[in-house]
């Protein structure tokens, strides 16, 4: 058989954990890969690996038959290994151009010969259908495009072997389908490709094969044809999921959140979102669709108090917030799930257990007479942990940055969870989750709603907003377009919306 | 002990190794030069004494620029901070009457608020106007260098053109007891004083509410923001607490170790706080200690000089080395990684505790392990 990659009988330890143990991946030459498991299952340590980011402790790495020592990203690139990480390693304020050729800048004399760069790289954007312009700003261009830059840099050093990391947690639906076809042009030319993603549709669409890992440990490698979602899920997770969620119908009762003709400037300084209204009753989940970048996180900031309103109001519990502090705001019983985890979610050299108090460290009994009170910090860390299934090898004294992308994600939703919101604003909650944590953290929001608390769901994911929501709200353009109930629509009638027809124009 | 331990030490032995290269090659014995370096810092109680006392100052500098560290800021203006903190002690030590009971405190409630004055302004234009600390804090500087050549001038001249009038004994930080305690060296109160802040220092920053606050926002200020954490407020209190223990060091040296003031000169305890702090892998314990060791070297280069023919500067080259090891730790901590690797070949069983990351891991905050 003609592997390109063999991981053979592969053993990782960290502290308190052993993220891999006695895993074997074979990529066959000119197949789409994809790698399952939970989160925290080992997949990107596995993958850091084959990059030359960690060494293993056990086991070998061959590449075309013959066995070597990756001992850095430099030596994994010799070998033809490329890598898109999730979190893009991109200067911004350089051009695509000066970023694919950095550290391997062709020379002219003493300068850089940009010229010839520019050329190169604009043939292998045609060739391979990605549609990158060579000399736009990083800072300029979408997720999607940034991410093709992060591709066009592996084929510029002339990557044979790709490993797209959950490439498509940060893209819309659109770009998704995009980078599906991208694959498809890769593998024609000749690439090979390992993908990790937590989408079954995904793997579906493009696999040929998939190994699944559960805990660190090798559970098995199916052909993705003859195998169903659900078996799928169900190696990966070791029991069956139910992909569809249940919930009883929602009885709303007093209005919690009241947004009135609500304007707010986006960072390039105009308005992102206009005259928006919009209301939100305890014992509801309002979804909030729409394509990313249409006004959702000046909304989400607007009401937990990260972004200046520009005109209209927001009233909570009948109290208008427009000048709260964050702070007040957070007392008033608002929590948020951000989008944006690194940024806003976590202090990654903080433990998580210091994480879970970010909020409330200043509150009994977490801290009396302004000194933090450890014990008790460290039982209402341990039981979100727990809660939530937050796994992490020394527990909440491990430091945030040490734990896999979902296992960071489920401490959030744990921590907003934990403080019992009024209001809980949860913005692509699920965003990078396996499905066995997607399905509890939704029966979770579904819990705080039968509870009679308010739910703003903020999700690019269709499927998500329509499942879990009570009614949808849809916004094109930072404009809310329509409202919808969510028993009584379909993904077509939202699409349409999504593009801005409004509900109206379309009934005539 | 931790890593940052290991990496300081490391680089005090790798500073070590350059000086003696250098008596090499200048032709002196290493072993005798640094025979007398240690011993000039250590050899009789009162050479003891007056390492510690050089030390002091330098402890309070250290700790200065570890504090705002941990905010995220970098205060480069410790040397206006401490002068102007100097002055304002000195200012009031020569205008009040008051018994020294009444007068040391007032004095370095003085110096604290001198300090915390000059740093108050950087941390304000950070917070309102996001201008660069190290930018308008190197400005503060000279202001504080001016005011002060001017003020003493004006209203506190001396027997010299260059100095201030002398503070009375019971203005100062002296404390004959002690002082016969070490020999007649002239350690002073100021010792005890800046231990005491060591230990205030960790304590806040390690146990209460506002450390956590302050870390937060110089880990990850988005997140505090989002936390509900005042950015601004912590920025500005940071710098001003910061500021204030430099401040401190300025009445350490100029009411403490000295009895006047002197102009035209920045005091170099000031920027040697940024080395000190580096050294002390930006921790208050961590300063402590390379704060001592850096008054070591300071007062032992004097007896080095004069037992020895090697020239006074190179102690300083030693310790300029030291500090170049110590701010370029993260090459150490590599070569630290590539010796336990090596090691850990041979063993493949044995579990690893440390992987170095990306190449590029001085953009910590905003990104992470780069996976997912
Ligand atoms: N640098 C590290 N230090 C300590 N522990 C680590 C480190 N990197 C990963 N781990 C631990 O190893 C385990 C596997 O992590 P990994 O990131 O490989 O998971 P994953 O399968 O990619 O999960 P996800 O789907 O959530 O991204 C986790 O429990 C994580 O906490
Ligand atoms: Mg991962």
């Amino acid at each position: 058989m003609d592997y390109v990659v063999e991981m053979l009988n592969i053993r990782k330890e960290f502290p308190g954990i052993v993220a891999n143990d006695n895993i074997t991946l074979q990529l066959k030459r000119g197949e789409v890969h994809a790698l399952l498991g939970e989160n925290g299952a080992g997949k990107s340590t596995l993958m850091g690996m084959l990059f030359g980011m960690y060494h293993p402790d056990l086991g070998s790495i061959k590449i075309n038959g013959s066995e070597v020592k990756i001992a850095n990203p430099n030596v994994a690139n010799d070998l033809g290994i490329g890598m898109v990480h999730q979190h893009f390693k991109l200067v911004h304020n350089f051009t695509t151009t000066q970023n694919i050729i950095l550290g391997i800048e062709p020379k002219k004399g003493l300068t850089v010969d940009i010229k010839s760069a520019t050329t190169k790289v604009a043939e292998l954007s045609k060739r391979y259908g990605l549609n990158v312009d060579p000399s736009a700003k990083i800072e300029d261009i979408s997720v999607g495009m940034q991410q093709r830059v992060e591709i066009l840099k592996m084929l510029y050093r002339n990557a044979e072997i790709l490993i797209f990391d959950e490439p498509t947690a940060v893209l819309t639906p659109q770009e998704i389908n995009d980078l599906m076809e991208i694959m498809k042009n890769l593998i024609q030319e000749g690439k090979s490709i390992i993908l990790i993603t937590h989408k079954l549709k995904e793997i579906k669409a493009v696999a040929d094969r998939c190994t699944v890992i559960r805990r660190g440990k090798y559970i098995g490698t199916v052909d993705v044809k003859s195998t169903s979602e659900m078996e799928m899920a169900k190696m990966m997770v070791g029991r069956p999921v139910s992909f569809k969620v249940t919930k009883i119908p929602s009885t709303p009762k007093d209005t919690i959140l009241k947004i009135d003709n609500l304007c707010v400037q986006n960072n390039k300084k105009v308005l992102g979102l206009k005259n928006f209204s919009l209301e939100v009753r305890a014992g509801e989940i309002v979804g909030i669709a729409g394509v990313e970048g249409n006004g959702q996180s000046e909304l989400v900031e607007a009401i937990t108090g990260l972004r200046k309103i520009e005109s209209g109001s927001v009233v909570v519990k009948d109290q208008p917030i427009n000048t709260l502090s964050v702070k007040k705001r957070i007392d008033m019983g608002i929590a948020h799930i951000p989008e944006d985890r690194h940024k806003r979610g976590l202090i990654l050299d903080y433990t998580v257990e210091d994480n879970m108090i970010l909020e409330i460290y200043h509150k009994e009994p977490f801290s009396r007479y302004k000194l933090l009170n450890r014990p008790a910090i460290h039982s209402y860390a341990d039981k979100i942990i727990a809660d939530f299934d937050v796994r992490a090898g020394e527990g909440g004294a491990s430091y945030a940055r040490s734990l896999s992308g979902g296992n960071q994600q489920k401490a959030i939703i744990g921590r907003e969870i934990a403080l019992d919101p009024d209001l809980l604003i949860a913005v692509q909650p699920t965003r990078g989750l396996d499905v066995g944590s997607i399905e509890y953290i939704h029966k979770r929001l579904i819990e705080q709603r039968d509870k009679g608390k308010a739910v703003l769901l903020v999700s690019l994911e269709l499927d998500e907003v329509m499942n879990v929501s009570d009614r949808i709200a849809i916004v094109n353009n930072g404009e809310l377009i329509g409202i919808v109930q969510a028993s009584e629509t379909n993904e077509n009638e939202i699409g349409l919306m999504m593009a801005g027809v409004k509900g109206e124009d379309r009934h005539e | 002990m931790n890593k940052a331990g290991i990496i300081s030490l490391i680089s005090v032995f790798l500073g070590l190794l350059a000086g003696a290269v250098l008596m090499i090659i200048t032709g002196h014995n290493p072993f005798v030069g640094f025979m007398y370096l240690i011993q000039g810092g250590t050899l009789t109680l009162e050479r003891i004494g007056n390492t510690l006392a050089t030390a002091t100052p330098l402890i309070l500098t250290g700790l200065s620029v570890t504090f705002a560290f941990k905010t995220g800021l970098f205060n480069i203006g410790t040397p206006g901070q401490m002068l102007f903190g100097g002055f304002c002690a000195t200012a009031v030590g020569l205008t009040s009457n008051l018994p020294s009971i009444l007068l040391l405190p007032l004095m370095l409630l003085a110096g604290f608020l001198g300090g915390a004055l000059f740093a108050f302004i950087p941390g304000l234009l950070k917070a309102v106007f996001n201008v660069h600390e190290v930018v308008s804090s190197i400005m503060m500087n000279w202001i504080s260098f001016w005011i002060v050549y001017y003020t003493i001038q004006a209203y506190f001249k001396g027997n010299m053109e260059t100095e201030s009038r002398l503070l009375a004994d019971s203005a100062t930080l002296r404390a004959p007891w002690l002082s016969n305690l070490f020999g007649g060296s002239y350690i002073n109160l100021g010792l005890l004083i800046a231990i005491l802040c060591v230990a205030v220092v960790a304590f806040i920053l390690n146990k209460t509410t506002f450390g956590y606050e302050l870390k937060s926002v110089g880990f990850n200020r988005h997140a505090a923001e989002y936390g509900g954490i005042s950015v601004n407020k912590n920025i500005i209190l940071s710098m001003m607490i910061s500021g204030g223990l430099a401040g401190l060091a300025g009445v350490m040296q100029y009411a403490g170790n000295a009895n006047n003031i002197q102009i035209g000169v920045m005091p170099s305890q000031g920027f040697d706080g940024i080395a000190v702090a580096l050294l002390g892998g930006i921790t208050p314990i961590g300063s402590l200690f390379s704060a001592l060791f850096f008054g070591l070297l300071y007062s032992g280069r004097g007896f080095m000089n004069a037992m020895t023919d090697v020239p006074p500067e190179i102690a300083d080259t030693i310790i300029a080395t030291i500090i170049y090891f110590a701010a370029t730790s993260i090459l150490v901590e590599r070569l630290l990684d590539k010796f336990s690797k090596s090691r850990k070949t041979a063993q493949l069983s044995e579990a690893t505790t440390a992987d170095p990351l990306y190449p590029d891991s001085s953009e910590k905050n905003t990104e992470d392990k780069g996976d997912n």
